[in-house]
């Protein structure tokens, strides 16, 4: 009975053929280790904000009378809306948190090399999208960090020469940010950049498969059709699709179920911190809900300071260092279009940071940290510390790039195992 | 595992010391209240409806959440707790004070109180209610140290008495010579109040512990749905590792 619907939806929809290649036949490098598992979290976070979002679009009322108000409606009147929402926030944050670990691995074991720029491409754009949604959902519960933080961010178009003030006033629909540019904001939030996520999300994993994935030694584990000897093939059967192409090494486990388990059980890890932060600590010390939030916003009183979320501090830090307002904005999104250009800026021919000479392992090192120590300076207040630090780690995330460049075009990196290691 | 916990924790770390950085001025008081001391939220549910709500409404929260939620019956919290006319049990904290009005007396109208104590924290809504001063330089006679040239009367005097800030002094024997050394200023109460020190202290605590389970009125329901949600995760992560455990033992 069940083989017969199966069959019959198989007739007409390859169904069994997609599952079979894309989950139970895709074969996934075994030495794949946990810093492998930050893009299916954020596949659950992507679900998970979708969910939400739509029950709080139900009583949520995008006006500027009436948004700050829902949002308090939703907390309080609305059964478990506390619960929808707080998954909602603290989702938002989470996001970032498992994609920027999930960045940080690709150019660890470089999987934006040869022949994945494509997939390191879209996984950018994807990263772009996911800022742009964020910027715009904050604005939705109108707060007074909401209203001054769009404020802010959208008057930083205005530096552009000639069609800035333009460019502004559009992006707007107003002088100032205004109901105008919420009820925008909430159409681009709810329907436009979601669809768009999914769409290139798609994309990404269609990129992946075709590639296939990169392992944290870095070495292939599928090789040119007849250099395999029997003995050291996969045991595993997998999809006609990768196995006509390519000799598989006995190095891959099947996605489903081997990998799948792997990723459930960071799972389990990453829900235990995820109810810990959205059921007893829902707004972070002021970080993943800004504490000036909870005032309704009003467009006469300027918050004390006036800072992005957490995740956009590093940028923000980088605007802030430099002097001039639009070569700030420059290197603000020049800091973004480098991390895009990676393929081509590494000219190294080893991937993984393991058989990487000793200057990439440091190089490295100091990008993470400049990106940590900018997040810091630019969710702060200035000192005059940070005034003197602020425009010292901006230039060392500029020079983790050129230094990349000029280094791995002759790179003294250490001899590849010929298969991936335990 | 380990290092992924360890990541987590790293990052976590992160964000939070930034948190920490972030905070602004030391605060002279520190708010030692209890969500679970019913007592001490009906006390200072009846302080805020009496003292606080004639200029400054709880427009997001209704009475009847409220009385249930402190364990006042309706028809108390109706008769006793409920100052406004034709007002319904089910509808929201509000006064019959014209904004535009307000602003007018005020120079600005009195905010919402709903999330005050989720905008600056317990801690500062302590301090300010013990922080009252009387300044003669000011429209109402008073100042506040936590708030400075605040545009309201110290509505809570009649408690409290009239507080005046005294500056202490002590003689310090500094490079062989006796000087007066400043200790900080004090509030000082002259005892006109109804209430003692201790009680008035009691008072403030009471409206702010009201004031946090106003701001997120969940706040218990959170931490016991909470400690359910975590226990889920725990159970779920152990059957993750044996079923992940299963199905890789044969993979060398």
């Amino acid at each position: 009975m069940f083989k017969n619907i199966i069959d019959w939806i198989d007739a007409r929809i390859p169904m069994t053929r997609v599952y079979n290649m894309h989950m139970a036949q895709y074969p996934a490098p075994k030495n794949m280790n946990f810093w492998y598992v930050f893009g299916f979290l954020a596949t659950i976070v992507l679900v998970n904000q979708i969910l939400t979002g739509v029950w709080l679009t139900m009583s949520y009322v995008p006006s500027a009378d009436g948004a700050f108000a829902s949002v308090e409606y939703i907390m309080r009147d609305v059964e478990y809306g506390w619960v929808i929402r707080y998954m909602h926030s603290t989702g938002a944050s989470a996001f970032f948190v498992v994609v920027y670990l999930h960045m940080f691995r690709g150019m660890m074991y470089g999987s934006y090399q040869k022949p994945r720029e494509l997939l390191w491409l879209f996984g950018m754009f994807i990263y772009l999208a996911l800022m742009a949604e964020a910027f715009m959902g904050y604005l939705l519960p109108w707060g007074q960090m909401s209203y001054w933080g769009a404020q802010v961010i959208i008057s930083l178009f205005g530096a552009i020469p000639f069609v800035g003030e333009d460019l502004a006033l559009w992006i707007r629909g107003d002088y100032v940010v205004s109901g105008a540019t919420l009820n925008r904001f909430f159409a681009l939030h709810v329907i436009a950049l979601p669809l768009v996520i999914v769409i290139l999300v798609f994309l990404h994993i269609v990129a992946l498969h075709e590639v296939g994935s990169n392992n944290p030694d870095g070495v292939d584990v599928k090789r040119k059709k007849g250099t395999v000897a029997e003995e050291d093939k996969t045991k595993f059967e997998f999809h006609e699709y990768y196995t006509s192409k390519k000799d598989i090494l006995d190095d891959v486990v099947p996605f489903f179920p081997h990998m799948v388990l792997k990723d459930l059980m960071a799972f389990g890890v990453f829900i235990f911190l995820f109810c810990y932060v959205m059921f007893f600590n829902p707004d972070f010390y002021g970080k993943f809900i800004e504490h000036p939030n909870f005032e309704t916003a009003n467009p006469l009183k300027t918050p004390e300071h006036v800072f992005p979320v957490w995740y956009f501090t590093p940028f923000y830090a980088i605007l802030k260092a430099v002097p001039h307002k639009l070569m700030g904005v420059i290197a603000m999104f020049g800091a973004i279009i480098l991390l895009a250009l990676l393929p081509w800026i590494d000219r190294g021919k080893v991937r993984s940071v393991r058989y990487r000479c000793g200057l990439h392992k440091l190089n490295l090192w100091i990008f993470a940290i400049s990106f940590v120590v900018l997040g810091y300076f630019g969710g702060t207040p200035a000192t005059p510390t940070s005034e003197i630090l602020a425009p010292l780690f901006t230039i060392l995330y500029f020079a983790f790039f050129a230094a990349l460049w000029i280094y791995s075009k002759n790179e003294n990196t250490k001899p590849l195992p010929d298969r991936i290691t335990k | 595992m380990k290092k992924l916990l360890y990541t987590f924790g790293l990052f976590v770390g992160l964000v939070s010391s930034t948190a920490f950085a972030a905070g602004g001025g030391a605060l002279p008081y520190q708010a030692d209240i209890d969500q679970t001391d019913k007592a001490s939220l009906q006390r200072g549910a009846k302080l805020f409806m009496n003292y606080c709500l004639g200029c400054h409404q709880m427009q997001y929260q209704r009475y009847e959440r409220t009385f249930n939620d402190l364990g006042i019956p309706l028809n108390v919290g109706l008769d006793n707790l409920i100052f406004t006319k034709d007002t319904k049990v089910g509808s929201h904290i509000k006064n019959a004070m014209p904004a535009k009005d307000a602003a007018k007396w005020f120079g600005a109208a009195p905010p919402d109180l709903t999330l005050e104590a989720r905008l600056r924290g317990p801690d500062w809504i302590y301090s300010y209610l013990k922080s009252f001063y009387v300044d003669p330089s000011r429209p109402f006679g008073v100042n506040n140290t936590v708030f400075k040239d605040v545009g309201m009367p110290h509505v809570l005097q009649e408690l409290q008495g009239i507080p005046h800030k005294e500056e202490h002094f002590e003689e310090q024997l500094i490079d062989g010579q006796l000087q007066r050394v400043s200790l900080g200023e004090k509030i000082v109460v002259d005892g006109s109040g109804e209430l003692s020190v201790d009680e008035y202290d009691r008072a403030a605590l009471d409206i702010t512990n009201f004031m946090v389970y106003v701001g997120e009125p969940m706040i218990l329901e959170r931490e016991s749905l909470g400690w359910k949600a975590l226990l889920y995760c725990l159970i779920f992560f152990v059957l993750a590792v044996l079923l992940k455990k299963e199905f890789w033992k044969d993979v060398k």
